[in-house]
């Protein structure tokens, strides 16, 4: 390790070790546990800078958020996973004598012969474990993919398809009574009969050119080619405005951590 | 001292005046009001009958709201609420008690996991020289003539020896608890029906729900669950009545009673029948298409930029002597966004394997990885490379989003890949991932049906597939005639939508211009019911 690391490492280890005595003495009149209270906060704190200093470039102190993050987390839910889903929910609707191996009560009335199946396709898919049967794996995700693609054609036809269909009959002459009408009436309030027209227009004609952008067996050329044009505009000025609005979001995140980083480690804001 | 006096005479005459001042009108407000309020007229022509198209456990009730109804101006306007109330027999009142008893007893139950390490870390404690009770990570119960702060090791390991003993009995009670409680609680659900039948005897009127003046209808849709609260058994004879609820709630109109109603489950639901005759379109055209293209029919597909770039990327990559970045997202084997990823990945793959370049696909599902290292290892074996494969080359970072994030950032910026390819379900880390992949100065192209998270590729990668031109691309690439013929009838389903949109549009201003309410009715046929 070169002499300018080993430097670094010692500084941010005694800015810790001061920073975590510094605030155990602050929680100490109000909290029990303040030794490990402060050592908890300080240590999340460390783990945000050292997130952060991914901005400047990698460095060992990312790295080290890092792989715990990722270590932590990958134990965490397989943890999760086998408490939870298999001993919590599946073993006590199964056996008794697995039951009272994992402590769970047994739930005789939940006794289902169909469970059996999900513990069979999940036992197929350790098959790829063996050189010999791995081949037998690719059942249990055939099996996966085929029924669940089955299930979700369905109602994405339904969600995607049908409901949009029925969304985009908007009328687009709205309390119409002729062009004179229309004239003498005209003005640009939000719930006049001008603006609402101009949504449901815009509505109709988003739609009908956004879908010819999406038709990939026809060459986009001609009056086609000039509807998938303005199919595309509107998709991005459709982008624009949802990226404006994520990015909003996304400030509440950033502006969350730091006030976790000035009020509960700091302090310097109430 | 006198002036204290006449102060607090003061305070005494004031506190006693307002008393008296607030006392009197309140009670004389509240026995007006009660004067005042007369019985509603009630509800009539209440029906009730079995929800359709549904799983069972509903029923629906209608009625002609009361004269007194506040919203009618002809009345009295003294109905402020409609309770619905439901004849429930003593019986099913006893059944909710069995359920509460047997969630109390099973929510209390702990396993003697939880308690065995206590006391074993309590007995490790005794073994190391701890003689001192208060020292114990938990009470022990010891005789009163033992001193607490010095108990003999024996006797301490002793006790803590007994308490396990005693705790693992009582886990055996409580799991015996359970067992009883649960096939009794069960048993007494499946006499529910034969309680509801001794109606009217044995059984009170009970409030189920609510509805404002003004409404004349109500679904009571109850849970098909036995151990829900709102559970309601099908198949039973079942009495409702309406009353019309004054400003006073014991001043109402009781309604006719109907019933009995019995609510049952539909096999087929007539709501959804355009989403059955959508599919046996959609099925028709595909296979017919399918058919075509296998039967030697060139089906034209329009070319994606996106995919047009991917082999330039690898090119590049190779001439780098960098690797190629292959993220999947975060989408389950079984998502569509994920299946066409697989086919691109295997397009990839293959290219990759042919110019000898490295594949780096980090993972975030289990299942994910394993399909992704079937499909690169037929790749490799396609390229007739299949000594360059190694399981390595796809591999499980984790199933928590935003630690996959940091792995995938770690090795951008670490192995420094030529091009990254996002292909898949990305949620909120799309942006991360693609800004980390610019920082890199690495290639980027991206493909994503999450519509939230195209605009974040768009305005960091060098190519972006917008929703379905990821579902195209894999047709694109794979060529294959049944993601063709898919393709192709996937772009008539557009087209019908087209069509149906422009007479959807048509007839609306047929009866803007008419006046002719059917031309309304066009819409109904793509109401799809719940």
């Amino acid at each position: 390790m070169k002499r300018s690391s080993l430097l670094v490492l010692a500084v941010v280890v005694i800015l810790f070790a001061i920073s975590w005595i510094l605030k155990a003495n602050q929680l100490s009149a109000t909290e029990e546990n303040y030794i490990l209270e402060a050592f908890l906060i300080t240590f999340a704190a460390f783990l945000t800078l050292s997130v952060l200093s991914f901005l400047y470039k990698d460095n060992p102190f990312y790295k080290f958020a890092e792989h715990l993050f990722v270590g932590v987390s990958a134990a965490f839910w397989m943890c999760l996973g086998f408490w939870s889903t298999l001993v919590k929910n599946l073993i006590p609707r199964l056996s008794e004598g697995l039951s009272e191996f994992f402590n769970e009560p047994y739930m005789p009335g939940d006794y289902n012969f169909f469970f059996w199946i999900p513990v069979i396709l999940g036992i197929l898919l350790l098959m790829r474990l063996s050189k010999e049967h791995g081949w037998i794996a690719r059942w249990p995700l055939a099996f996966i993919v085929g029924t669940t693609a089955g299930l979700n054609f369905v109602r994405y036809l339904r969600s995607d398809f049908i409901e949009q269909i029925s969304a985009t009959f908007v009328p687009l002459l709205i309390e119409w009574q002729g062009v004179g009408h229309f004239f003498s009436n005209f003005n640009l309030a939000i719930d006049g009969q001008f603006v609402m027209m101009l949504s449901n227009w815009v509505i109709f004609v988003g739609v009908m050119c956004g879908l010819i952008y999406f038709f990939f067996s026809k060459e986009h050329t001609g009056v086609f080619g000039t509807a998938s044009r303005v199919g595309i505009w509107i998709l991005m000025i459709t982008f624009g405005a949802s990226f404006g609005y994520t990015v909003m979001g996304r400030i509440s995140l950033l502006v969350g951590r730091l006030t976790f980083l000035f009020k509960d480690w700091l302090g310097l804001i109430s | 001292m006198t002036y204290m006096l006449r102060i607090m005479l003061l305070l005494v005459l004031l506190a006693g005046v307002s008393g008296l001042a607030q006392d009197q009108p309140v009670a004389d407000t509240a026995a007006a009001d009660t004067a005042t309020v007369d019985p509603p007229a009630p509800v009539t022509n209440l029906t009730g009958q079995d929800r359709d198209n549904d799983h069972g456990h509903a029923i629906e009730l209608s009625w002609t709201p009361s004269v007194d109804d506040l919203e009618n101006p002809a009345g009295d306007r003294s109905v402020m609420r409609y309770r619905v109330m439901m004849w429930r027999p003593a019986f099913a009142f006893r059944v909710d008690t069995l359920r509460q008893m047997y969630e109390m007893v099973r929510n209390s139950y702990k396993p003697i996991r939880v308690y065995k390490p206590l006391v074993d870390s309590a007995l490790s404690m005794v073994e190391q020289g701890v003689t001192s009770v208060a020292q114990l990570p938990f009470k022990v119960q010891l005789p009163a003539d033992v001193d607490m702060t010095d108990v003999p090791q024996d006797l301490l390991r002793q006790t803590l020896e007994d308490t396990l003993e005693t705790m693992v009995g009582q886990v055996e009670v409580s799991k015996d608890s359970v067992k009883t409680f649960r096939s009794t609680f069960l048993d007494s659900v499946d006499a529910l029906t034969a309680a509801y039948a001794t109606y009217p005897n044995n059984g009170r009127w009970d409030s189920i729900g609510a509805e404002p003046p003004g409404s004349g209808n109500f679904r009571h849709a109850g849970s098909k669950d036995e151990f829900s609260p709102d559970f309601l058994p099908d198949h039973t004879d079942l009495y409702y009545r309406v009353d019309a609820v004054t400003i006073d709630p014991d001043v109402y109109a009781e309604s006719e009673i109907v019933g009995p109603i019995q609510s049952s489950g539909q096999w087929y639901n007539t709501g959804r029948t355009v989403v059955l005759v959508s599919v046996i379109i959609f099925t028709i055209f595909t296979i017919l298409f399918v058919q075509q293209a296998r039967g030697g029919k060139e089906l034209y597909v329009r070319p994606l930029a996106g995919i047009e770039a991917v082999d330039d990327a690898i090119g590049r990559a190779t001439e780098m002597g960098k690797p190629i970045l292959y993220v999947l997202g975060l989408g389950a084997a079984s998502d569509i966004a994920t299946i066409a990823s697989f086919t691109i990945l295997s397009r990839v793959a293959k290219r990759v394997a042919e110019y000898q370049t490295d594949l780096i696909v980090p993972t975030y599902d289990p299942i994910v990885m394993t399909v992704a290292q079937e499909v690169v290892k037929s790749s490799y074996m396609d390229a007739g490379r299949p000594d360059d494969y190694h399981e390595d080359m796809v591999y499980f970072v984790t199933q928590s989003q935003f630690a996959y994030v940091a792995a995938v950032n770690g090795v951008m910026l670490r192995q420094l890949p030529a091009t990254n390819v996002y292909m898949g379900k990305f949620y909120a880390e799309s942006l991360i991932l693609a800004e980390t992949g610019a920082l890199a100065g690495s290639i980027q192209i991206a493909g994503t049906d999450e519509i939230a998270q195209i605009p974040f590729f768009v305005v960091a990668c060098d190519f972006t597939l917008i929703g379905e031109e990821l579902y195209a691309a894999s047709a694109y690439l794979g060529g294959e005639p049944i993601l063709l013929g898919s393709l192709k009838a996937q772009d008539y389903a557009k087209a019908l939508f087209v069509i149906s949109a422009i007479v959807g549009f048509v007839f609306l201003v047929l009866h803007d211009i008419t006046g002719v309410e059917w031309f309304t009715n066009f819409k109904e046929w793509y109401r799809v019911s719940d």
